[in-house]
């Protein structure tokens, strides 16, 4: 075990994938020499080679288009979108392309190989285009998986099964946690699972749900919520798409309450696609309405992110309505 | 105006030319584009001419291939028009610009294309049957019936499933061309689209990178000087699409897309060039779309029949049948012959091929992802539960699972 922050998981999972198989590619803007704007990619170019692991031009509908295309003959196709408000260039690419080019085909072709990483979400200061949370977006398209990791152990597993799993694969990072975030995570090469949440604490009360960098949040809440006598079970959603279902819905069934927290804005947010399943699964076992805190809607504020932003305090006061409904 | 050679500092950004005093525009006269004939109307060759590779061998099969061409376009059209297809689209009076393009490659190398490149599949060897059935949506199409008519594909073959999004394939050529490259095999990619999809910001991606990342790919531009309705000189401004590869510092090459001699020149000396240099080249084949956009629009609408007239006379298969008369290598006892086979052939595997099955219902979900997902499952389990309770009205596959 080393103590890693989330880059160093990122970058220690993207150089196991490139010693494994010769015919793996990075790339991206930035991604060569200068190893990523965020570092992400820090050494590879030095270590695999210019072919391997280059810079691109500025132009993300080019990256993904060269991804697919790159993935399509059989590469194993790493590309990076410097940050995940600047991926609507590519949409066309990833909505009509990657997402489709199996089905579409009838599998004469596919693009399994491709894993797109972008970091994403806010509390960095960013302001509107650079703190997004798009995963929503990518959610409505089927074809494609989105997994966004909450820890460095989470990034490495998440990310080398991405990058393994035969399907097209988002990958969103959260940005905020790239230095914040440092924990002890195995130098050698393990995955897990997609499609799978995970039950980061056991509770009684209350579900609480979440992915990526929301996660810190809800478990600071249940902590509040902790004093006050409330049992917080703690889920960790981890892929959006193709979610899992049926671990969440155990856990409702569980616990009768259910809170979803995003970073993104309310409407249309992953939160909702949530909230609708649910409460058509576990109906009868609801003791309240299914709570969602999620931004505002709005595009991201910069001087006023603390009050856009759905933090511990209004997951906190979330948790106690729920409760004492 | 006085100019001057080599200025005092050295630059790596960009190289220089002549340094003026006096402020001057440069545009597209700038430049000069050539344009590549090797085969006149009436089957003669331009006396100074380099030639082709091709023997009486290739040749036949070319033309052979342009009579299928032109004959499934033909039947398809009518079939559309009896109600038999929902959809069609012709490549009427611009067939050589994707058989000659397929005729100057290697079986192991890419074709991507646009959508009107049937001609590129059939010189591969795609079987009358594989046609059919991709027109007809059944359960032997090769793309499971998932996509509108002409939308070919075939892994064996080495030919991308077109997709309809317009101008995707540009840069996904280019990311091919590149795995092509870092494995050093002995292939390269061909990618075709029209002049209007070229005014897609793909276009713009996909040469770029190909330029700066080195990638052997070779980029066919049929220009036909119609988008739907849109005529070229509403598309652009600038001289045609080759005028653009300069800016990109990609070699370029204007042919006439109608004579088959000069598209299979270029695209040979294009693959060498891109094998060899590991970089792209992009080729500008002038043409005309005598047909249709698709069995959905009327010409008449939008252009002139003095116009069409025109180009009729430029006919690309009447051009190479007159020269492979000359060659001595085809008579036109053998031209009937092969017109009125193709003919009946086409004309009775429609009747076959609209008469199977449409794919089983559980193709529904397949090939979403690598395998179903759970969700998926359970939501054709809705799906056949419903089938069930009212199978008149899904006749496809209500009783078939």
């Amino acid at each position: 075990m080393a103590q890693m922050n989330l880059l160093h998981a990122i970058n220690n999972a993207l150089d196991i994938a490139m010693a494994e198989n010769d015919r793996t590619v990075c790339f991206g803007e930035d991604v060569g020499h200068f190893g990523g704007v965020f570092r992400a990619t820090s050494g590879l170019q030095d270590k695999y080679g210019k072919t391997r692991c280059f810079n691109t031009p500025l132009v993300e509908q080019g990256i993904i288009g060269f991804a697919n295309g790159l993935a399509a003959q059989g590469s194993v196709a790493i590309a990076e979108i410097q940050f995940a408000d600047y991926i609507f260039p590519a949409f066309d690419q990833i909505v009509n392309e990657s997402a489709k080019f199996r089905y579409r085909s009838g599998n004469e072709f596919d693009v399994g190989k491709l894993t797109i990483r972008t970091p994403y979400g806010g509390g960095i200061a960013g302001g509107l285009y650079h703190s997004q949370s798009p995963e929503a977006y990518f959610a409505h398209t089927p074809g494609l998986k989105v997994v966004v990791p909450r820890n460095p152990y989470q990034a490495k597993g998440l990310l080398l099964a991405s990058i393994r799993d035969d399907n097209p694969v988002v990958f969103f990072e959260p940005k905020r946690l790239y230095r914040a975030s440092v924990g002890e995570v195995p130098e050698e090469d393990y995955q897990l699972p997609l499609g799978k949440a995970e039950v980061v604490q056991e509770g009684s009360d209350i579900t609480l749900l979440a992915w990526g960098a929301q996660m810190e949040i809800n478990e600071k809440a249940a902590e509040l919520a902790a004093n006050d006598g409330i049992s917080c079970e703690i889920v960790d959603l981890r892929t959006i798409l193709p979610w899992d279902i049926e671990t969440v819905c155990q856990s409702v069934m569980k616990t009768g309450r259910l809170l979803v927290s995003q970073e993104a804005p309310l409407t249309a947010g992953f939160a909702s696609e949530i909230a609708a399943t649910v409460q058509s699964e576990c109906f009868l076992h609801l003791e309240s309405p299914i709570a969602r805190v999620c931004g505002l809607d709005t595009p991201y504020p910069l001087a006023l992110e603390k009050e856009y932003i759905s933090d511990h305090l209004k997951v906190y006061e979330a948790i106690k309505a729920s409760v004492n409904y | 105006m006085t100019t001057e050679k080599s200025p005092e500092i050295p630059s790596e950004l960009y190289e220089k030319g002549p340094v003026v005093h006096q402020p001057v525009f440069i545009d597209g006269s700038s430049v000069d584009i050539p344009e590549l004939k090797i085969l006149h109307q009436d089957g003669t060759i331009y006396p100074d001419a380099d030639m082709p590779e091709i023997d009486e061998a290739h040749a036949i099969k070319i033309y052979k291939t342009l009579a299928f061409h032109r004959v499934l376009d033909e039947r398809m059209v009518a079939s559309q028009r009896q109600g038999r297809l929902s959809f069609y689209m012709a490549a009427l009076g611009e067939e050589a610009a994707s058989v000659g393009g397929a005729a100057g490659l290697k079986p192991q190398d890419m074709i991507m294309t646009q959508y009107r490149e049937q001609g590129a599949l059939m010189y591969r060897g795609f079987s009358l049957e594989n046609f059919m059935n991709q027109l007809f949506s059944n359960e032997k199409d090769l793309g499971k019936g998932r996509q509108m008519p002409i939308h070919y594909g075939s892994k064996e073959l080495n030919y991308l499933t077109v997709s309809s999004p317009l101008g995707t394939q540009i840069p996904q050529a280019t990311g091919y061309a590149y795995g092509q490259k870092v494995q050093g095999l002995d292939a390269v990619t061909i990618c075709y689209f029209g002049e209007g999809a070229a005014s897609e910001g793909d276009f713009h991606a996909g040469l770029n990178m190909a330029a700066v990342q080195e990638a052997p790919v070779i980029f066919f531009c049929r220009n036909n000087g119609y988008a739907i309705s849109t005529p070229a000189d509403e598309q652009f401004k600038g001289n045609g699409i080759a005028s653009r590869g300069v800016g990109y510092g990609i070699k370029t090459i204007r042919v006439d897309g109608n004579d088959i001699l000069a598209v299979l020149k270029a695209t040979q000396i294009a693959r060498a060039y891109a094998l060899k240099e590991n970089a792209p080249v992009l080729i500008e084949a002038m043409s005309y779309r005598l047909g249709a956009h698709s069995t959905s629009d009327d010409p008449s609408g939008y252009r002139t029949r003095e116009e069409e007239e025109k180009w009729q006379a430029n006919d690309p298969i009447l051009r190479m049948k007159n020269w492979i008369l000359a060659q001595g290598w085809w008579d036109e006892e053998q031209d009937n012959t092969l017109f009125e086979g193709l003919r009946e052939e086409v004309l009775a595997a429609v009747k076959v091929s609209e008469k199977i099955d449409k794919p089983h219902i559980d193709t529904l979900i397949t090939d979403v992802y690598d395998e179903p997902t759970s969700q998926l499952k359970a939501q054709l389990d809705e799906v056949k539960a419903h089938v069930n309770k009212y199978p008149e009205a899904y006749p496809f596959t209500a009783g078939k699972f």
